[in-house]
């Protein structure tokens, strides 16, 4: 055992580690798909998905096996090259990001001095996929969809940094520790109440779910920009999409509700506990939310939550030069 | 800016109304391991049912077959020797069958009756074609009392024309000569 020295072992429980972060998240994107489907039904009064194996516990499975046997098609109208690189973007952007998430003290994969940054540059970056999508499936009601998206991703893009920039100032740091250990005696919630709250507005337009989910209106565009996609490219854009969930879900317990931190539980619980809470709230307002017109959204973008995060940042910011040591 | 509080206000309030339904009682009915319970009028499969005397009603007046909007009833009128009529075949196509009730409605002798069963899943087609063997009950179905040959004027073997049920006598036409 001369090899294993203590800088390979750290080398293979940080791959180790990796490994298990990127598969879990993977899962539980996959297991949302189904949560959803029997939290929508219990908030509608009825059952959902409950006759494949007990309770329903193998739809997942069903669901699986039928999506990798669908046939995957590409119309020939469609621009290849796009087409297929959309939904592969749609996917590793959003599970790139889970590389900056502080799980317990002693779990997560990198400990970037960026971290924050780095989830931004990728929520950035999960927009190409929608406009890849919508521009190569050569299909109206995709463009429209596309459209639609960039619009939006215009409007919450602007007002998700700057939200965020509050919890930077009380931090001191953009790295993800450090703002977890900053929460040490009060839960950044408390002090940066708006920033959460226009947070958590942007959080649900970067996976585009109810009610932000305009490019992917079901209603009136048929699912817009993914509506040519078949097969396991559609579920990697529908995977992706629960992935998305678990993320901000992640995100918003690691910057505004104090990540690991909690009394009695082990770190771990109090992270999956908190984080589990805003997966139901996802859920809850996709159940109870009908989805606005989206000049709505983007006037509401630009009216209220940009003007709300500014002030909430000049505040804090006067706040934290105030409160600082000379 | 009043509209941006009363409208948070609203949408936490919806939030909290949806929340409250997870104590609700759901309302879907788990089929089959949970029965369904249909109203006595439910219009379901087709039965011919028997008068109080366990003969047959049918008549075979071929109202039924008449109403029928999508054709699916077909019968054969015989006689028996008491001058009974009767169907020599009674056949219903279910795979055509809508439920309308028609037939029930036309039916003069309240043979023809809808019941409340609509479990007759086949994996065949042919098999949803109904012979009159398994049309025919042994009840009177809804109509418990109702006896046709008992309240109709046509004169069967056992009973003469006026012998019904508040039938007068037959006048003889030629007393009312002028």
């Amino acid at each position: 055992m001369s090899w294993l020295t203590p800088q390979v072992s750290a080398v293979l429980f940080a791959m180790f580690q990796a490994l298990v972060i990127l598969l879990v998240a993977v899962l539980l994107g996959a297991v949302m798909t189904v949560v959803e489907r029997r939290l929508l039904g219990l908030w509608q009064d009825r059952y959902g998905p409950n006759r494949v194996g007990p309770f329903g516990s193998l739809q997942l499975v069903a669901d699986m096996i039928k999506i990798f046997f669908k046939e995957d098609w590409i119309p020939p109208f469609a621009d290849r090259k796009l087409f297929v690189l959309a939904p592969a973007i749609a996917m590793a952007s959003l599970l790139l990001s889970f590389m900056i998430i502080p799980i317990t003290p002693g779990w997560g994969i990198a400990d970037l001095n960026i971290g924050l940054l780095f989830f931004l540059a990728m929520a950035g970056i999960n927009v190409y996929a929608v406009l890849f999508g919508g521009w190569a499936s050569g299909n109206k009601y995709a463009l429209i969809g596309a459209m639609r998206a960039s619009a939006q991703t215009l409007t919450y893009e602007v007002f998700m940094g700057l939200a965020l920039m509050g919890v930077v100032a009380l931090a001191g740091s953009f790295n993800m520790r450090d703002i977890v250990q900053a929460q040490e005696e009060l839960w950044f919630i408390v002090p940066q109440f708006f920033g959460f709250a226009t947070f958590l507005i942007a959080g649900i337009a970067v996976t585009h779910r109810h009610p932000f989910d305009q490019p992917e209106a079901e209603q009136e565009l048929a699912d817009g920009y993914h509506i040519e996609y078949s097969g396991m490219k559609f579920g990697m854009f529908f995977i992706g999409e629960y992935v998305g969930m678990v993320l901000v879900s992640a995100l918003i317990v690691t910057l505004f509700f104090g990540g690991w931190q909690g009394p009695w539980l082990p770190p771990f619980v109090w992270f999956s506990l908190k984080t589990g809470f805003f997966l139901m709230l996802f859920v809850l307002i996709r159940a109870s939310l009908p989805r606005p017109r989206y000049d709505r959204v983007m006037s509401f973008g630009w009216k209220v939550c940009l003007p709300l995060t500014l002030v909430n940042l000049l505040v804090t910011g006067a706040v934290v030069l105030l409160m600082a040591p000379e | 800016m009043k509209w941006l509080f009363t409208g948070t206000l609203s949408l936490l309030r919806t939030l909290w109304i949806v929340f409250l339904h997870s104590f609700r009682k759901r309302e879907t009915v788990n089929y089959p391991e949970q029965a369904v319970e249909l109203p006595p009028r439910y219009r379901g499969r087709i039965i011919l049912t028997r008068d109080p005397d366990g003969e047959e009603r049918c008549v075979a007046c071929n109202l039924c077959a008449v109403a029928c909007p999508v054709d699916c009833i077909s019968l054969q009128k015989g006689e028996q020797e008491d001058g009974r009529w009767y169907p020599e075949f009674f056949r219903i196509n279910f795979s055509r069958c809508i439920y309308c009730g028609m037939c029930e409605e036309a039916c003069p002798t309240s043979a023809i009756q809808l019941t409340p069963d609509f479990e007759m899943s086949e994996y065949n087609r042919q098999e949803l074609v109904y012979e009159k063997e398994d049309l025919l009950i042994n009840g009177p179905g809804k109509d418990h009392d109702y006896h046709f040959y008992k309240v109709a004027g046509l004169a069967i073997a056992g009973k003469d024309k006026g012998r019904a049920l508040n039938e007068q006598d037959p006048i003889d036409v030629k007393t009312l000569l002028p």
